[in-house]
């Protein structure tokens, strides 16, 4: 499952901070890495992971790397809900046809 | 890149039970820590002593911890037993990070016909995407706390 990857990806602190930065929109990797107290070939690393996960875009200008926020991920997100639905309401209907009295 | 957000479908469930509308509405509601699967699905995880669902618009829906603390899932927005209720939804974070779940009940033969919609997904990508300053509880946040519910599973 994707969301499963990319919470993987999620586990890292650096690319929680990372991906909290690039909330406002795209940005190359030597902005990020100006940013964050890590080497940028550290920063690329991790934007590769999280570009592998699905987390983000790459696209080139010129020489530079912009890096974005992916939106199907949120997608992924949904996903996940709605199989936990499923499951959930599984013991929802267990509960509501027990013969349990109010209390 | 653009800003636009194409929609994101809700997620619809439904499902007739054997029980009238007034018991599956309390049972979905106040009873709902009974069902719960709090190990796949919580804040504290077996630190939670109980799931309180305070049953008025404006109530909030949180989990009890057994050091005292709390998590909020999120508040009432609608409340109207045994019909339907509607809440916000932001376990462990910012009321800004809600999606909306919104269950009817209805009767149906014998039984009750129950209706859940979760919905409101694009509010996470827009937060994704918006530029604020001083604004903590950022996306990778949200997916942050994704990754230690499941890594308890």
């Amino acid at each position: 499952m994707a969301y499963a990857t990319a919470m993987d990806a999620l586990g890292d602190a650096t690319r929680r901070q990372i991906m909290e930065r690039l909330r406002g929109g795209p940005r190359p990797v030597g902005e990020l890495a100006a940013e964050l107290p890590v080497s940028r070939p550290a920063v690329s690393q991790h934007l590769r992971v999280l570009k592998e996960a699905g987390l983000v875009t790459e696209r080139k200008d010129g020489t530079r790397r912009i890096y974005g926020v992916e939106p199907k991920a949120i997608a992924d997100l949904r996903a996940y809900f709605d199989s936990f639905w499923e499951q959930a309401l599984a013991g929802f209907r267990a509960a509501a046809e027990s013969e349990r009295r109010n209390t | 890149m653009s800003n636009t957000q194409a929609a994101i479908a809700p997620v619809h469930k439904t499902m007739v039970v054997a029980c009238s509308p007034e018991r599956a509405f309390e049972v979905f509601t106040r009873e709902l820590g009974t069902w719960w699967p709090l190990g796949m699905y919580s804040i504290g995880g077996d630190r939670i002593t109980e799931v309180v669902f305070e049953e008025h618009v404006g109530g909030r829906i949180f989990e009890r911890h057994d050091d005292g603390g709390e998590g909020e899932w999120g508040r009432v927005l609608a409340w109207e037993p045994p019909a339907r209720f509607v809440m916000t939804w932001y376990p462990g974070h910012d009321s800004s990070q809600a999606t909306e779940l919104e269950v009817r009940f209805a009767a149906e033969d014998d039984g009750t016909r129950v209706d859940l919609e979760h919905r409101g997904w694009e509010i996470l990508a827009e937060r994704a995407q918006e530029a604020r300053s001083g604004y903590d509880a950022g996306w990778g946040d949200v997916l942050g706390h994704y990754t230690r519910l499941l890594t308890r599973v």
